[in-house]
């Protein structure tokens, strides 16, 4: 609960202006509901009672009653209105404030670290976690009312009568009690309750996802008895959310019912013993049937400060993580095919693992070199190593002779591009994904779009360049998308230009065409490449096994030396020569056979 | 087949969902009853306070026993209402949690009865809403905005009745000032309904920038668009903050009108009722008493535009729920299905073609017949029908004209448990779940012991792969599968399907992102394997056309060649080109 009212403490401090108002606001309302329940009373001792006994109504005692209560009511709507405008106001901006510190900081932090924390997480993060954050700051103004209303009640109170005081002082504290052990009850059973409704919802995800392999290989029986135990689950941690609900409601609402009975009850004995008047009395059960249903505002508190803390330390996580990149303030040359180099570069994800060891190479400008290497070698990390999109554990990667960790911050991207396996686009249109925020006239565009085989099937597009693309756009299939974002490099003329299997998804003749075009560029060109045509554009291979180079040179002399690399890039042609070996053989023993026939 | 977005009528929409969940109705008598006896505790306070000032403050000589055992009987009544309280909340937390419960069970169930085709239509998060924040919605609705309806209705009557009873004068008054408010509730509604869809749709914009950020975090760093990017969170951020805020601004006048109201009618009733005290037509505890009935009204007023948002979203994820469960599962499994023998397998289309609803033909008078034991390479370019075949022959669709038969039979009269034993599929896309390598190779055949998990990956040529995995078959495979790499994950795939053991495997370019020299091994363990079933492989590569019995090679829709490889290669056509470009893709000059 510390923590709770820390978290509370960090939104005061970052929205002063607001709180106080906030707070004012519903200290108003606070006061106006006591002097509300003062007015009643003072209604009831001049102008009611006394109307009756004396059979006439004084007039004026009955309109100055009418004025006091429609004046009260009218100050406490305003403190009302103001509490509750504000308290959004303040929950709003502190949910916007921690979304845009998480986002900033997804922007900021490397991609190491984004590779340790799995998407759907970094999600929730920005969204309901942020919310949850700040969940507690929507009531906790009118709590704030609330407690000054009880000073204003109990002086109101004690003014008016000990004896009465003193049963109000035993209710209060009771209800403030009750909701505390109710908090404490609920918190464990609503959190689990909470993360079971993820884990429904977690299935439900995996399951849909899968839904082409549930069904192909018959298991939806199988899927709907998981997920209905989940769900079964759900209900019955629900179940048990209701239960304290249920029994802790009533409780609440009983409470100040009883404490009514109690004030008639002592006030009864008060009034015959002339200690109260009858519009004292009035007045105070008034109060507390007013305060019955605010009081329990403390509650609603208490009860979002679990879940805050939970969501604010997730969020303050993202805040508090390190490792961000840093750049230095070197420049690279402007113009001219980049030389790379590594230096015994050392990476691995998991630091036992390693997934690149020891990896030195050079590449000269304007080479086309192809990154070989068996499924899980590590060419992709190499791409990201050499794109700056992860630093190297050890050793160093450097561009034109500078480590690319000295350049200036922008100075990588202008100069090298990487076109990644996973092809993503932008919810943006197909400028906006071709240019992302670069000024660039239509006709580098058009170009970029051309070497990529793609000007066809834009120009084809509704509305051209301006086609909506991404999640909720135009539907493109994979080969499409892949130009793209191939498209995406290509403009900005890199020095350095990075595929990592970008093509995967086009079809032979269409690639054919790209890698054609790409020699024309006067770009060094790393492609990472299963196929003999792309492997044959390239002027040098660099072979990778299990994350070390196990050779480097032309294909020619790798295919001659190197017998790992000649085992993958031939698996096809020697596969069709056993075969046609093989059908030798076969033929050989039919004619056998067929001879054996004749012989015999 | 889309799903149907059939507007029902709200009264429509409870009744079939309470037909649904039969467990809402479980009780719902009881419950009724302790909501009314519940509510009547409410009004224990207004007579407490009408007795003691009518009995004993206005006496010359108050009689406080009377008063004292009054009171104690009113404690006590307070205490048995909460009681009631109590019960009928357990019981209606139970009855629907318990029909919420199974409406997941149905949504789910149903929505793996879809065809591929349906299925593909809806975004995946969109129907994951079906079974989990569709279903929430209802829950908190039924829990807290439904209970409300009925406990602030109850109270509501409860009330006036008393009042009637006091002085129909003063209730006529009192109704005539809330009147407006209640008028004005479902307008008011309206209007806060509105300003959340805005609110919705803003935090749609979030969520997507966010995702963005996340998703394209690689795409980000390389092309150096952080800038930009958090330029347009930023505004989307805004744009959602500015409308919470217009939507709060809106839902904090309920309240304070309400108050204002509720102020009126006390000091109306005030005059009025001393004006009615001099004619002796109302005792002072009765006017008093008016008093403390009036704030009664205060509360369901103003929770009223709340629960009126919150039923409104009920019925509205109600609706979208029951949408999901009426579109029919148009590939159903046939209510008698015919139940196949295991054994070889043939394969016959008969004139078969296939359009998506609304698009133009996939496929166009295919006839083809397939005998048992057969390896049958399917080729084309892409779109030329491939996967269209290989989903017929699964029957994930099922064909707009012609038949596709299995034995004979036609599968829509097969039964689904025996046609996914006998014919499966390893999708391109080899979706794993988020557990360990053995639970999702044992996916294909849940009794499998892990010892034949092992035999079946070393007998597909995997033995050294699993040995080079650092925790063997317990190794996880993480969220989608994402910790193997795309070609893993179509190893596991593979061996899933294996292990399932059908007499007709279809592989369509199941070993698309598997390394050439794995590939080759692969498939000659699978050539081995397949040995005695019949084998359909849809190949990008054609190496494995060269290794089938026989190559089918569709074009647009149809297939225009079909024969052993060798043949084929000698013949000019489609598959001679496809050869042609094939081989200079892969082989050195």
């Amino acid at each position: 609960m510390r923590q709770g009212f820390r978290v509370i403490g960090h939104a005061i401090k970052a929205e002063p202006g607001i709180f106080t108002a906030a707070v004012l606001a519903s200290a108003v309302y606070g006061v106006m509901t006591v002097l509300a329940a003062w007015a009643l009373g003072w209604a009831t001792e001049h102008a009611v009672l006394p109307a009756f006994k004396d059979g006439g109504a004084p007039s004026g005692a009955l309109a100055t009653a009418a004025l006091l209560i429609v004046g009260t009511a009218l100050f406490k709507a305003l403190g009302i209105m103001g509490r509750r405008i504000l308290a959004g106001i303040m929950q709003f901006r502190m949910q916007a404030r921690s979304r845009r510190a998480a986002t900033r900081q997804y922007l900021r932090l490397p991609l190491s670290w984004h590779h340790r924390h799995p998407t759907g997480q970094l999600l929730s993060i920005a969204n309901s976690d942020a919310e949850a954050a700040w969940g507690p700051l929507a009531p906790l103004p009118m709590a704030v009312g609330v407690i000054v209303m009880l000073f204003a009640a109990a002086v109101a109170i004690v003014i008016t009568d000990p004896m009465l005081a003193i049963v109000g002082f035993l209710i209060f504290p009771a209800i403030a009690l009750l909701n505390l052990v109710y908090q404490r009850r609920l918190a464990p059973i609503a959190t689990r309750a909470q993360e079971l409704r993820a884990s429904v919802s977690e299935v439900a995800h995996e399951s849909f996802d899968g839904a082409l392999v549930v069904k192909t290989l018959g298991r939806e029986d199988a899927e709907a008895a998981r997920f209905q135990a989940r769900a079964d689950e759900l209900r019955d941690a629900n179940i048990a959310v209701g239960r304290i609900r249920g029994l802790f409601d009533p409780l609440l609402e009983a409470l100040p019912t009883l404490g009514v009975l109690a004030v008639l009850l002592v006030g009864s004995y008060r009034l015959a013993s002339q200690d109260v008047t009858s519009g004292e009395l009035i007045q105070v059960s008034y109060l507390f049937t007013l305060l019955a249903f605010p009081i329990r505002a403390l509650g609603w508190v208490l009860a979002e400060l679990p879940r805050s803390v939970v969501g604010w330390t997730r969020v303050q996580e993202v805040l508090d993580a390190t490792g961000s990149m840093e750049y230095g303030t070197a420049a690279l040359p402007a113009d001219a095919p980049a030389r790379i180099e590594a230096r015994a570069v050392t990476y691995g994800y998991d630091p036992e693992a390693p997934v690149l060891r020891g990896v030195s190479f050079e590449a000269a400008p304007g080479r086309t070199v192809a990154l070989v290497g068996p499924t899980g070698s590590g060419k992709s990390t190499l791409t990201q190593l050499l794109a700056r999109l992860i630093d190297p554990d050890q050793g160093v990667v450097a561009v034109d002779g500078v480590d690319l960790r000295e350049v200036a911050r922008g100075g990588v991207p202008a100069s090298v591009s990487l076109v990644p396996q996973q092809t993503f686009l932008f919810d943006d249109s197909v400028r906006g994904n071709v240019t992302i925020g670069a000024d660039l006239p239509d006709e580098r565009v058009w170009a970029a779009l051309r070497l990529a085989q793609a000007d066809g099937f834009v120009s084809a597009l509704p509305e051209g360049l301006d086609t909506r693309v991404g999640e909720r756009g135009a539907t493109l299939s994979g080969g499409q998308r892949q130009r793209l974002a191939l498209a995406r490099a290509l403009v900005r003329e890199p020095r350095l230009l990075i595929l990592d299997d970008a093509t995967s998804s086009v079809d032979p003749q269409v690639e054919k065409r790209i890698l054609v075009g790409l020699r024309e560029q006067a770009s060094t060109v790393i492609v990472v490449a299963y196929r003999m045509a792309t492997i044959a554009l390239a002027d040098e291979v660099v072979y990778l096994e299990q994350g070390v180079i196990a050779d480097h040179g032309a294909h020619e002399q790798l295919l001659v030396r190197c017998a790992g690399y000649r085992d993958l890039v031939t698996a096809y042609e020697r596969e069709e020569a056993e075969r046609a070996a093989a059908e030798l053989v076969d033929e050989a023993e039919l004619a056998g056979e067929f001879e054996g026939e004749v012989v015999a | 087949m889309t799903m149907q977005a059939l507007e029902r009528s709200a009264v429509e929409t409870v009744r079939q969902g309470f037909r649904l969940s039969p467990e809402f109705r479980r009780g719902l008598a009881g419950t009724l009853v302790l909501a009314v006896l519940a509510t009547i505790g409410k009004i224990i306070v207004p007579i407490a306070v009408q007795q003691v000032v009518d009995e004993g403050l206005t006496a010359a000589v108050p009689d406080l026993p009377v008063i004292r055992n009054g009171l104690l009987a009113c404690a006590a009544a307070v205490v048995l209402t909460a009681l009631c309280s109590y019960v009928m909340n357990v019981r209606l937390y139970r009855a629907t949690e318990s029909g919420l419960a199974t409406l997941r069970g149905k949504g789910f169930r149903h929505v793996h009865d879809l065809s591929v085709l349906t299925q593909n239509t809806e975004r995946r998060g969109a129907l994951v809403s079906r079974v989990t924040g569709d279903v929430d919605q209802i829950s908190t609705f039924m829990q807290w905005g439904g209970l409300m309806i009925i406990v602030a209705g109850l109270q509501l009557i409860v009330a006036t009745v008393l009042m009637a009873v006091y002085s129909w004068q003063l209730t006529l008054l009192v109704w005539a000032c809330f009147l407006p408010v209640v008028f004005a509730l479902p307008r008011f509604q309206r209007l806060v309904a509105r300003r959340y869809i805005t609110v919705r749709e803003r935090t749609g914009d979030v969520l997507a920038g966010v995702s963005e950020s996340v998703v394209g975090s690689a795409v980000i760093r390389a092309y150096g668009s952080e800038d930009r990017t958090a330029d347009r969170i930023d505004a989307a951020i805004n744009g959602q903050r500015k409308a919470q805020i217009r939507a709060q601004r809106v839902i904090g006048l309920t309240f304070p009108v309400t108050e204002l109201v509720a102020s009126i009618a006390i000091a109306g009733v005030l005059i009025l009722g001393v004006a009615l005290g001099a004619d002796k037509t109302i005792t002072e505890g009765e006017l008093i008493a008016f008093l403390f009935l009036i704030t009664l009204f205060i509360m369901p007023l103003q929770m009223g535009t709340e629960v009126l948002n919150e039923a409104q979203n009920a019925i509205a994820g109600w609706r979208r729920i029951l949408g999901v469960l009426d579109t029919p599962a148009d590939v159903a499994d046939p209510a008698d299905g015919a139940v196949l023998p295991r054994g070889p397998i043939s394969v016959a289309f008969e004139d078969v073609g296939f359009a998506y609803p609304d698009g133009p033909p996939v496929l166009r008078e295919v006839t083809a017949a397939i005998p048992p034991r057969t390896r049958i390479a399917v080729v084309g370019e892409t779109g030329s029908g491939k996967t269209t075949f290989a989903k017929l022959l699964t029957r994930l669709m099922d064909p707009t004209s012609g038949r596709v038969l299995i034995d004979g039979a036609d599968l829509r009269d097969i039964r689904f448990s025996s046609l996914r034993e006998r014919v499966v599929m390893v999708p391109q896309d080899g979706f794993l779940f988020d557990s360990s390598l053995a639970e999702n190779i044992r996916f294909g055949r849940p009794d499998a012991t892990d010892e034949e998990l092992t035999a079946a990956l070393t007998e597909l040529g995997l033995a050294d792969w699993l040995d080079g995995l650092p925790q063997g078959l317990r190794t996880p495979v993480g969220q989608r599968g994402e910790s193997l790499s795309a070609g893993e994950r179509q190893l596991v795939a593979l061996a899933r399907a294996y292990l399932a053991d059908p007499d007709l495997l279809l592989l369509d370019e199941a070993t698309s992102a598997v390394d050439p020299a794995t590939e080759v091994r692969l498939a000659r363990a699978l050539d081995g394997v397949t040995r005695g079933r019949t084998a359909i492989s849809i190949a990008h590569r054609l190496s494995t056309a060269e290794a089938a019995d026989e190559v089918i090679v569709f074009e647009h829709g149809r297939i225009v060649q079909r024969g052993p490889h060798a043949t084929l290669i000698t013949e000019p056509g489609v598959y001679a080109d496809l050869y042609a470009s094939w081989t200079t893709a892969t082989r050195s000059a």
